[in-house]
């Protein structure tokens, strides 16, 4: 009883709290200062439609690798986690079997799943889109095939290969950035190139690509973790 | 009763969420269901983010067919704030992390106890 009316009194002042942010709510008319920057000069600057790209790769692209490695934190973390003994290792997943609509639709879907991702992260900075959302897409492939037949092997060494690759390629492009443009992880290695084009935006489409494979192999080694756990019951 | 624009109602439904989020976090018992609240506690930060850089009757920060190009309505004047939005990818980057790490260890959890209530788990209590 007393434990409701904690709960209930939390939760008033959270309402009370937002109900006077609400009040005081004004939509912004004009772009503030930065935002105004970014909004000008992103295009002449840094050569990408997306401005959200623009932002998050080429004005904020510390924070991005930030974020990367936070991905590739968890990753290890869970892995470590998780880890199976010898024993549980052999062992197979006991399954009540899978549709066959399922199975069916797996093969046919999985290759045009792994294509829109590859899509979607490589025109990150000409449409809405970008490696996250990519490597996310490409990771729901991985989730399908696993639902498919949850005794799948998933190459646990190419994974592991693709996402150190990627990784340290983001790392030495960043580093480029200083030798061959203003500094570290700045994108106009080579020029802005022509505003709209595929190879446009300087190094903005081979950055985000290599984040879209190493986003996609951190979720499927995740998804490959939490698959082979069952393992364990 | 007062003019209700998209960001208003972008921010009551935020606030919900929000709401929902906590009283989810606070009252549940299952495992399963706090990591589903704590989600959607975060959905609802990331809808307000997203919120607080919208402008009345302007398009998304891609420079396309879309976005008037001319001298006078120039990209500064026909774009919402694209800041709110790329923090808001880190953000849900980081989310995605987090449940990712909850969900392990309430597998764990499960494993130990073959139970997902949180009651059970009174190992440290006195």
């Amino acid at each position: 009883m007393i434990k409701n009316f904690l709960i209930a009194l939390v939760l008033a002042s959270f309402v009370y709290m937002f109900y006077h942010l609400y009040e005081s709510y004004e939509p912004q008319t004009e772009l503030s200062g930065i935002a105004a920057h970014y909004a000008e000069n992103g295009a002449k600057e840094v050569g990408a439609a997306n401005l959200v790209t623009a932002v998050v790769v080429a004005y904020r692209g510390f924070d991005t690798m930030g974020e990367v490695t936070i991905l590739f934190l968890t990753a290890s973390i869970i892995g470590f986690f998780l880890k199976l003994s010898k024993i549980d290792e052999e062992k197979v997943i006991i399954h009540h079997g899978t549709s066959e609509l399922l199975i069916t639709a797996s093969q046919i879907l999985i290759p045009i799943i792994f294509l829109f991702g590859a899509y979607v992260f490589m025109n990150g900075h000409l449409t809405p889109g970008g490696g996250f959302q990519g490597g996310a897409i490409i990771a729901s492939g991985v989730a399908l095939s696993i639902m498919a037949n949850p005794n799948r092997e998933i190459n646990h060494h190419a994974i592991l290969w693709i996402e150190s690759i990627s990784g340290i390629s983001f790392v030495i492009i960043g580093v480029l950035g200083i030798v061959l443009a203003g500094g570290f992880l700045d994108v106009r290695l080579f020029g802005v190139g022509e505003f709209g084009d595929l190879f446009s935006a300087g190094a903005i489409p081979i950055i985000y690509s290599f984040i879209g494979l190493k986003v996609g192999a951190e979720i499927s080694n995740i998804l490959n973790k939490y698959q082979k756990s069952q393992k364990e019951l | 009763m007062e003019y209700l624009n998209l960001g208003k109602i972008s921010l009551i439904i935020a606030f919900a969420l929000v709401l929902v989020g906590f009283w989810g976090l606070l009252s549940q018992k299952n495992i399963i269901k706090i990591i589903v609240s704590f989600t959607i506690l975060e959905t609802g930060i990331n809808i307000l983010i997203v919120a607080l850089g919208w402008i009345k009757g302007r398009t998304a920060p891609i420079i396309d067919a879309s976005v008037e190009q001319g001298p006078n309505h120039n990209v500064l004047n026909s774009i919402v704030d694209p800041v709110p939005q790329a923090l808001v990818l880190t953000a849900i980057v980081i989310g995605f992390g987090v449940t990712a790490l909850l969900l392990a260890y309430a597998m764990k959890l499960f494993r130990a106890k073959r139970t997902l209530e949180i009651n059970q788990f009174n190992d440290l209590k006195w």
